[in-house]
């Protein structure tokens, strides 16, 4: 019972990383078609801009995470203005947007690279405080972890739900060409799902240097799982995206209770692999959606 | 008619690709208040012509007006603002959304009348109030067609573009379209409609058009249309002039 509490906890942590990163792609997808594998790269950016403001510069980790989220979120829009917009408009198909993302990918990454180095670098935060909770331990930057993606992720439903701005996101991800002839200024949307986008990437950058240590691959690392976890939840769901990513760290974690922890990633896809097989659409999918 | 029409479309060319023409050259016209109806076989160019309209297909050649205004080539939100709304032949309602969802995406310019909107609709189609909080891929078709033209109708238009709003309907679905058509012209609003159920259509028309191959075959007074005897042979499925 204790282990399983225990590897509950750091399952949590572990999949609140993977769902704000898998919320971010999951948008960007059903909304522009674009899988775009330049999301990892993005989240390591993140991680590297609240790098330089927290320790290059000295501000607090706090204002060095508002930072990366904002940076990134430029990122995202910047890339869309030259980028995804002009490509979309002469006609690029999902296979063509795809392939393009692949190169940004390489192209940050290298740039990462070139800027800092290859070697790992750390967040100025204490990473060897833990509280005792009697049954289980739960370290300070757990606690950061999941609670700061509870707050977010919380925020991102009830905003995807409830407000305008999230409904015409989803009218656009079920059909682009209708929410522009209902009136809705696609522009509009478009520009916020990349701040959205973009800046949750931004933030699962910083989480996931938090976490551990930050290195050039550390975001496209992450992408398989975050990958893993916009399918489990069933593609272009975003809501399925945060379930998708949560479920994942708790199955990769619960199963080192059994399996040696080296293989916790395999364990990840082998549960996606069965999960595909049996409900194709992912957890929350819908048997009707299709394309 | 003394009046400006409401709706000039003049010599319209152009398609989806550069290199294909697919209206070559036609026209409408729709006068305040009227039902104007156009028909014509499969491929025509009917819906390319009602998109074109709606800014889109790209034009290469012609002219839209709206109350006056040129609004050839503009982006939809801007001809919505305007206060035309169209409804798509297929896929016209967002199927994960909610009924009412799908009305509040339909008010994109108006947010201000938004909730006296709804109430106006969900009067003129109870049935949609009783399943607002349930997705819209729940409908059947006629609700489906219903939900379509509701969220048309949210901005308050004065101009309502309709792509075979009865196409693959059951028949008594296909009545209550019709009826709903009369309901709303009747409150106003100006129709232009594409229709397969070329008869009952016409026999609502104000104006009819017959196009074919990108282009105005004939025109006239829908009642006029129905009593050639050329349409009635070649568009009509034949047999004697008139009506049923
Ligand atoms: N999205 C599209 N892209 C390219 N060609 C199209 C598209 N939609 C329709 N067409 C072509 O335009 C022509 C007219 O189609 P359409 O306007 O849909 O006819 P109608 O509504 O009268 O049946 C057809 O030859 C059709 O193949
Ligand atoms: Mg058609």
């Amino acid at each position: 019972m204790e282990t399983f509490l225990q590897t509950t906890i750091n399952g949590l942590a572990s999949g609140s990383i993977y769902a704000l990163g898998a919320i971010g792609l999951s948008l960007v997808y059903a909304i522009l078609k674009l899988v775009n594998f330049a999301h990892g790269d993005f989240m390591t950016l993140g991680g590297y801009v609240a790098f330089v403001v927290n320790v290059s510069l000295g501000a607090p980790l706090v204002v060095a995470a508002a930072a990366a989220v904002a940076a990134i979120a430029v990122v995202g829009l910047i890339t869309e203005a030259v980028i995804w917009r002009p490509m979309r408009n002469r006609g690029a198909g999902v296979m063509q947007l795809l392939l393009l993302s692949i190169g940004l990918a390489f192209v940050i990454r290298n740039l990462i690279l070139f800027g800092w180095g290859g070697q790992e670098k750390r967040l100025d935060i204490d990473n060897t405080r833990t509280f005792d909770l009697g049954i289980v331990r739960i370290s300070l930057i757990q606690v950061i972890v999941i609670s700061i993606a509870a707050v977010v992720l919380v925020a991102v439903g009830v905003m995807l739900r409830s407000t305008y701005v999230g409904k015409s996101m989803r009218a656009l991800s079920d059909s682009f060409d209708l929410a522009e002839v209902s009136g809705i200024d696609t522009r509009r949307v478009v520009t916020y799902t990349w701040v959205l986008g973009g800046g949750l990437a931004g933030l699962a950058g910083v989480l996931a240097g938090i976490f551990t240590t930050l290195r050039p691959d550390t975001g496209f690392l992450l992408l398989l799982g975050i990958f893993a976890a916009v399918i489990l939840g069933g593609i272009g769901n975003p809501f399925g995206a945060l379930v998708g990513g949560i479920a994942l760290g708790l199955v990769q974690e619960w199963s080192t209770n059994w399996i040696t922890p080296t293989y916790k990633e395999a364990i990840g896809f082998v549960v996606l692999i069965l999960v595909l097989l049996f409900r194709p659409n992912g957890v929350l999918g819908h048997a009707t959606r299709t394309g | 008619m003394t009046d400006a029409p409401v709706l000039v479309a003049e010599d319209l060319v152009g398609g989806y690709v550069a290199e294909v023409d697919i209206l070559r050259g036609c026209a409408l016209t729709a006068g305040e208040g009227e039902i104007v109806v156009v028909i014509g076989p499969n491929g025509a160019g009917k819906s390319t012509l009602v998109k074109a309209i709606f800014g889109l297909v790209p034009l290469r050649q012609g002219t839209v007006t709206l109350h006056g205004t040129d609004v050839t080539g503009q982006r939809p939100n801007r001809i919505s603002a305007l206060g035309m709304s169209y409804v798509p032949q297929v896929n016209n309602v967002f199927p994960s959304l909610t009924i009412q969802e799908n009305l509040e995406m339909g008010a994109a310019n108006s947010r201000a009348t938004m909730d006296e909107r709804m109430d106006a609709m969900y009067a003129l189609f109870p049935r949609l109030r009783e399943r607002r909080r349930n997705r819209a891929e729940g409908l059947s078709g006629g609700e489906r067609q219903m939900l379509a033209v509701a969220r048309a109708l949210m901005p308050e238009p004065s101009v309502l573009l309709l792509d075979e709003p009865s196409a693959g309907l059951a028949p008594k679905a296909v009545g209550e379209v019709f009826e709903t058509v009369q309901q709303v012209n009747a409150s106003g609003v100006t129709i232009v409609m594409i229709e397969q159920n070329a008869r009952a259509a016409l026999a609502l028309a104000d104006r009819g058009y017959v196009l074919e191959g990108g282009q105005n075959r004939f025109t006239g007074k829908g009642a006029d249309l129905l009593d050639d005897p050329q349409v009635a042979e070649l568009y009509l499925g034949g047999g004697a002039a008139g009506r049923e």
